[in-house]
């Protein structure tokens, strides 16, 4: 059972995560965490500056936080996204697609589970932003 | 008096608790009083319940019936299907329940 | 119609092991049932008054008489040899065993088909008009559309935890036969300056708070559709409602942002879509469209019908509509015989179905949405041997849209969400209209009933609705009049105090009876209760 999972080579952000409203006041901060509800693109104009969003799940079923990263990922960020909270083992292929490459559940997830998950599909149908080909493009080349 | 029912989790069959164990059969509900939280925790923690609740019920000469409509079909079967019931071959079995 | 490819029978295979993991994960108690609960929602699991229930999903309501017969070998080997076809044009079991669940999605992924995303928060089966492809008004097929859709939709990574359910419907002529403005999104394909696109209705839906869905744009692009798709789902999944699951549909978002708002917020979103690479090319929607080509109709077939046969001609007249193709006609098979369960059919009648489509119907059949069974293509020739047959199945009731021809949802004597029940007073009104030729007087009337305030018997939408609510722990039934699903969509309007069970059957009786008053020329009772208004109806039931 796994605590923290992360999908990235470069070292771990060790600095706390502050809100979007402070982050948006201090200019030094490089890490962010947004809150169910909070809207990602404030945080556009400064994506530059980050290297670590935190996007809240405060309830599995809560899925407002699949698109704020989507949002993150269609503007270019390319620091770690780690989703929070409530995330549980059988959503985390989903996350992955929408872009999130770091993991923090409130309970551990089983790892094998989780690989398993992971590597069950091949193929896809939708184009997003972990860059896979779509079906509809394997069609037609 | 309180009954506990829920549905077995493999099956999804509507049962009832005995006092020892879950029968299909509404007339083995026995009265649990106040003390059924208990009771549906250890059951749904063993897996031998899914999603246990304990409803008001009256004891009659046939046994418990439900106070809820909605239980008292469940304790039977769809009323539209006799012969999907519990008790097919008894034309009569289904008067308590409207 | 569509076939799988290989990546298409993969997703579906796949989706079968994942769930079958799943499953063994819940009975060796690694999951929860809060946890497992949305998982099996979205492969049509539910857990019923009764049992597990499996909605089997149709993608807009097509099939063939292989994956129609496998339907009928599910009921007999899993379930009590019966399956009961539903408003979204799907098919559910009531009577189904969690361990065996697994076992029938591989028996559905064998035949192309599969229980993915008919329930949840997700998006839900495309539904379409059944009579798609065969229908003399459309202006083209809408089902390759619905189908790009139902691809696009299956397994989407940002849309699968959305606040709640959300529909899409697909139409492509001015007549509406799919109820199209009553769902979250409603589409209807249009020509504009020659090229076809589709038309957008967003914020439609019945449930507690019913509301017609306004248009917010009058045309996308085939190979913008699925952009301007998403762009409609991502304003949603922002900023729909999260704290109130009975304001958390988009039609409660639409009417507190206001359509222009809501528009604005999705064009914005759409015109950042449009630069992320959504859309498969044009190439894709042509690939699928040659699945819908015609079949290879007889050119030379002739329109004569020998009408001899009282009985016959009495069903031809109801219960077939007009072909593209001349020679050929839709016959619809009703499921609504007097006394009978709305939607319900056995193992044998399912398996009859099939056989009659591959004899009869170039392989083909529909679910529609009120709950009958069609045939979209048989030869005029054909009709008479195929209405014997289905005559002797009980398969011939002659009462297409009228007033027997009801809509029910299963209600409480198989629904947990019930307060009342449903089926038996579609019996009783059917005992108590059985006489054929008083049907046929009344004409055109859509009865709907739903026996709770989610109105998954469309009670909103019947020019007479009846719906069940919870009196002090006894069933009661309010009467509704003036809904339509139809191109002239309307929310119908409850009368006044309720009724027990025979009371409404009552107070409708007396509503009919004003009606056939009242009526002026060939009105149907819609047009005569437009016309009149509620008063006097009201006055008629109540004094």
């Amino acid at each position: 059972m796994v605590e923290a999972i992360r999908f990235r080579d470069d070292d771990t952000h060790e600095e706390p995560a502050v809100s979007i409203e402070a982050f948006l006041d201090q200019s030094n901060a490089t890490a962010v965490r947004i809150e169910a509800g909070e809207d990602a693109r404030l945080l556009l104009p400064l994506l530059d500056r980050l290297a670590l969003v935190e996007i809240d799940f405060p309830a599995f079923g809560d899925g407002r936080g699949y698109s704020a990263a989507q949002i993150l990922r269609e503007a270019g960020y390319n620091g770690e996204l780690r989703a929070s909270g409530d995330v549980l083992v059988d959503q985390i292929a989903y996350m992955r697609r929408c872009g999130f490459d770091a993991f923090a559940p409130d309970a551990p997830i089983d790892a094998k589970v989780m690989d398993e998950a992971l590597g069950r599909y091949d193929e896809v149908y939708q184009a997003t932003t972990d860059d896979r080909a779509p079906i509809w493009k394997l069609r037609h080349g | 008096m309180k009954i506990i029912t829920g549905n077995d989790l493999k099956t999804g069959d509507v049962t009832w608790w005995t006092g020892s164990d879950w029968s299909r059969h509404v007339e083995d509900a026995v009265d649990v009083g106040e003390n059924f939280e208990a009771v549906m925790q250890e059951e749904e923690a063993t897996r031998r319940v899914n999603v246990p609740y304990a409803i008001e019920a009256e004891m009659t000469d046939d046994g418990p019936r439900p106070a809820h409509i909605k239980d008292r079909v469940r304790a039977l079967g769809p009323t539209v299907r006799p012969d999907l019931t519990l008790k097919p071959a008894d034309p009569d079995a289904g008067n308590w329940v409207i | 119609m569509y076939q799988y490819d290989k990546y298409d029978q993969q997703m579906v295979d796949t989706r079968v092991a994942e769930f079958r993991d799943q499953v063994e994960r819940r009975l060796a108690g690694n999951l929860t049932e809060d946890q497992f609960k949305p998982l099996r929602l979205m492969n049509g699991l539910y857990l019923q008054l009764h049992a597990y229930m499996l909605r089997v999903a149709i993608p807009y309501g097509t099939l063939n008489g292989k994956q129609m017969r496998m339907l009928g070998h599910i009921a007999r080997k899993y379930d009590r040899d019966y399956g009961h076809f539903t408003t979204r044009q799907n098919i559910q079991y009531n009577w189904i065993k969690l361990e065996d669940a697994p076992d029938i999605l591989a028996d559905l992924a064998s035949v192309e088909m599969h229980a993915i995303q008919t329930s949840g928060n997700c998006i839900r089966n495309i539904s379409s008009d059944q009579y798609a492809g065969a229908a003399a008004d459309e202006i083209a097929d809408p089902r390759p559309w619905a189908e790009i859709l139902r691809q696009w939709s299956s397994f989407h990574p940002e849309f699968s935890y959305l606040p709640r359910k959300f529909k899409i419907a697909v139409i492509a002529s001015d007549e509406d036969r799919a109820a199209m403005r009553l769902h979250d999104i409603g589409i209807q394909l249009v020509h504009k300056d020659g090229e076809l696109g589709a038309k957008f209705f967003v914020g439609g839906g019945m449930g507690r708070t019913p509301m017609i869905a306004p248009e917010i744009r009058d045309f996308v692009p085939a190979d913008e559709l699925i952009s301007y798709a998403e762009a409609c789902l991502r304003v949603y999944n922002r900023y729909g409602r999260r704290d109130n699951k009975y304001k958390a549909r988009i039609k409660i978002l639409v009417h507190e942002l206001g359509k222009e708002e809501y528009t604005r917020q999705v064009e914005e979103e759409f015109a950042h879509m449009k630069t992320l690479g959504l859309n498969p090319p044009v190439e894709e929607l042509a690939r699928i469209s040659e699945y819908f080509a015609d079949p290879a109709f007889d050119t030379n077939a002739s329109d004569d019908l020998d009408l001899s046969d009282p009985d016959f001609n009495l069903w031809v007249d109801q219960n077939t509509e007009e072909h593209k193709q001349a020679g050929y006609a839709i016959a619809v098979i009703s499921l609504k015989p007097t006394s009978g369960i709305p939607g319900d059919a056995s193992s044998a009648q399912i398996d009859l179905m099939a056989d009659l489509a591959e004899q009869y119907s170039f392989d083909e059949l529909r679910v529609t949405h009120s709950q009958n069974i069609v045939l979209p293509h048989v030869k005029k020739s054909d009709l008479y041997a195929l209405w014997q047959k289905l005559d002797e199945a009980g398969l011939a009731p002659a009462n297409l849209d009228l007033i027997t021809d009801s809509i029910a949802c299963p209600g409480l004597d198989y629904c947990s969400l019930a307060n009342a029940r449903s089926i038996p007073l579609a019996q009783k009104i059917s005992e108590r209209f059985a006489d054929l030729g008083r049907q046929r007087e009344l004409g055109e009337l859509k009865l709907k009933i739903s026996g709770c305030i989610n109105a998954c018997g469309h009670h909103h939408a019947g020019h007479i609705g009846i719906l069940g609510v919870d009196r002090k722990g006894t069933e009661n039934y309010q009467l509704l009049l003036g809904g339509s699903a139809a191109e002239d969509t309307s929310l119908a309007k409850i009368t006044g105090p309720g009724f027990d069970e025979d009371g409404v059957i009552d107070a409708i009786e007396t509503v009919t009876d004003l009606y056939l008053k009242e009526r002026q020329e060939d009105e149907r009772f819609i047009d005569t209760y437009r016309r009149v208004g509620m008063a006097a109806f009201k006055e008629a039931i109540y004094g």
